[in-house]
């Protein structure tokens, strides 16, 4: 019994020296890329790919998943509603409930599927395949080649994908509304206008800043520290999207308490 | 004191010890070949020369200066002097094999691209490459890519290159002209080369100086004519090849 509970211990203990462990690593090298970002040359081109990979490529998904989501939230709120009569304000609602929350972390959930996992396992072929030593040896510094890009992009280019998730969810949910439910248009309109402000809009992007941050530098740290062969890239990769999102959505409740 | 010295450089990895307070110098203007047991720390022994690992302890210098407490800007600075070839060659599989060769001359000289194009051009025909430049490294057979790597280690014409394993998995005839090629550079430019080997005609033919690593140490290092005649038995062995002697096979 008391062995039980010390090995319980031990194996908590372990566990917190290793997060505390890797907390520091990505410390550590987002320290280094805040450096490097302000040293010259700038990796312009480099940046300018990243943002097409990050930003443009992540497009569709971003507007599909704000689609269906505006569409199914406006389903459910609906149903809801409808049971005390308050179906003028589904509207303002779903565009509430995209602004502020929805479209930054799910957008946020996207990118790290596509962008997260696609960084981590592109800077984990790098380092086992020696090629982010190859970079050191030609004495290029694969922080400021490699990782500063990618945290510029995602910083910049979650906020835009995410006005793009509200847009598409807000209008897919004007046609579930208007045109499938028969809910009044003027009204829905006016009430959107009415009780969504650009503050609204603003905390949202403000948060998908956060996490967009928040994917590159992890990302960036599980597949520059990797190692272990083709295996250690495989798991390289799961870590990255695993951690990025419980971070997106740890992140996503602080930002929310300090700011409500 | 030579250009590259190691003084008890002892590094492991977890509670594997690979080097053991090991003492090298590696003459200027000359080409040393490191040879030893696969698995014995070549690589490694190699990557502390150019600071891509730092020992656990000891010193090593670079033109008498010490390195392994060296900031990054530093650093940069003193790699810029080395050219360095890795086992598998580590290209750039995003880049073609022509931005691959071209990297170094973007990164760090003013030239136009009309100049680049003629110098990756003619840097690979150097190694036997025609007709290559559009491909990407996943397309090229293992000896082909080596041959980029080492286009691409040469490109800039440093003043010390490491090459490690450079002919490794190449048919003879390509041994042979990456060897003359190797030869030919060194002489040409007067270079320093530090080279990995485990083929025995190719390690006494651009060898002038032979160190053999074991257990961590370099239990020898001498020309190559005091090498072929050389009456210890750990050097006997290795290059005979044969199992019997103090080199266990296991
Ligand atoms: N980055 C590393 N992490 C852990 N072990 C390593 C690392 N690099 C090399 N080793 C170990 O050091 C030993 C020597 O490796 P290496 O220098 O590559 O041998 P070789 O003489 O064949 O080039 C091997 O046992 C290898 O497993
Ligand atoms: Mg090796």
């Amino acid at each position: 019994m008391a062995n039980a509970a010390i090995s319980l211990l031990e194996s908590l203990g372990i566990a917190a020296i290793r997060i505390c462990a890797e907390a520091g690593g990505v410390l550590l090298l987002l320290i280094a890329s805040l450096r490097w970002m302000f040293i010259p040359p700038f990796r312009i081109k480099e940046i300018i790919q990243q943002m097409e990979f990050v930003g443009v490529k992540s497009l569709l998904i971003v507007l599909l998943t704000g689609c269906f989501t505006g569409m199914v939230m406006t389903l459910q709120i609906y149903y809801g509603f409808k049971m005390f009569s308050a179906e003028s304000l589904v509207g303002s609602t779903v565009a509430l409930a995209l602004l502020r929350e929805l479209a930054p972390v799910l957008t946020a959930l996207m990118v790290t599927a596509r962008a997260g996992s696609a960084i981590a396992a592109y800077l984990g072929t790098m380092r086992v395949t020696e090629q982010i030593d190859a970079l050191c040896v030609m004495a290029v510094n694969p922080v400021k080649y490699l990782v500063v890009p990618r945290i510029i992009a995602c910083v910049f280019m979650m906020p835009l994908l995410t006005v793009f998730a509200n847009f598409m969810g807000i209008i897919a949910s004007y046609f579930v509304a208007v045109k499938i439910l028969g809910i009044n248009e003027g009204i829905f309109i006016a009430n959107i206008v009415k009780y969504c402000g650009l503050s609204d809009l603003y905390n949202g992007l403000l948060k998908a800043t956060c996490f967009g941050f928040l994917i590159a530098v992890i990302s960036c740290y599980k597949g520059f520290y990797t190692s272990g062969g083709a295996e250690g890239v495989g798991r390289a990769t799961t870590e990255a999207v695993v951690a990025s999102a419980l971070a997106v959505l740890v992140c996503d409740y602080i930002i929310t308490a300090m700011m409500l | 004191m030579g250009i590259i010295r190691f003084e008890k450089v002892t590094k492991s990895f977890k509670d594997q010890l690979v080097l053991n307070e090991l003492d090298l110098d590696i003459a200027e203007g000359k080409t040393t070949v490191i040879v030893g047991r696969s698995g014995g720390g070549k690589s490694v022994l190699l990557k502390h020369a150019i600071g891509l690992i730092k020992p656990d302890s000891g010193e090593i210098f670079i033109d008498g200066k010490p390195t392994t407490k060296l900031g990054e800007f530093a650093h940069n600075e003193l790699r810029k002097i080395f050219g360095m070839l890795f086992q598998e060659a580590a290209l750039f599989d995003s880049m073609t094999v022509f931005e691959n060769v071209a990297f170094p001359l973007r990164e760090h000289t003013r030239k136009s691209a009309a100049e680049i194009a003629t110098i990756v051009k003619e840097r690979l025909n150097a190694v036997g490459l025609v007709r290559v430049d559009k491909k990407m490294p996943s397309e090229l057979s293992g000896g082909m890519r080596k041959r980029v790597g080492l286009a691409r280690a040469l490109v800039l014409n440093p003043r010390i290159v490491l090459f490690d394993e450079p002919t490794t998995g190449l048919d003879p005839i390509m041994t042979k002209a990456i060897n003359s090629l190797i030869i030919d550079t060194q002489r040409h430019f007067n270079l320093t080369c530090v080279v990995i080997s485990h083929d025995v005609e190719s390690i006494f033919e651009i060898g002038d100086d032979i160190a053999l690593l074991y257990d961590g140490k370099i239990v020898e290092h001498s020309d190559t004519f005091s090498m072929r005649n050389s009456t210890n038995p750990l050097v006997k062995q290795f290059f005979s090849g044969s199992q019997e002697g103090p080199i266990q096979i296991i």
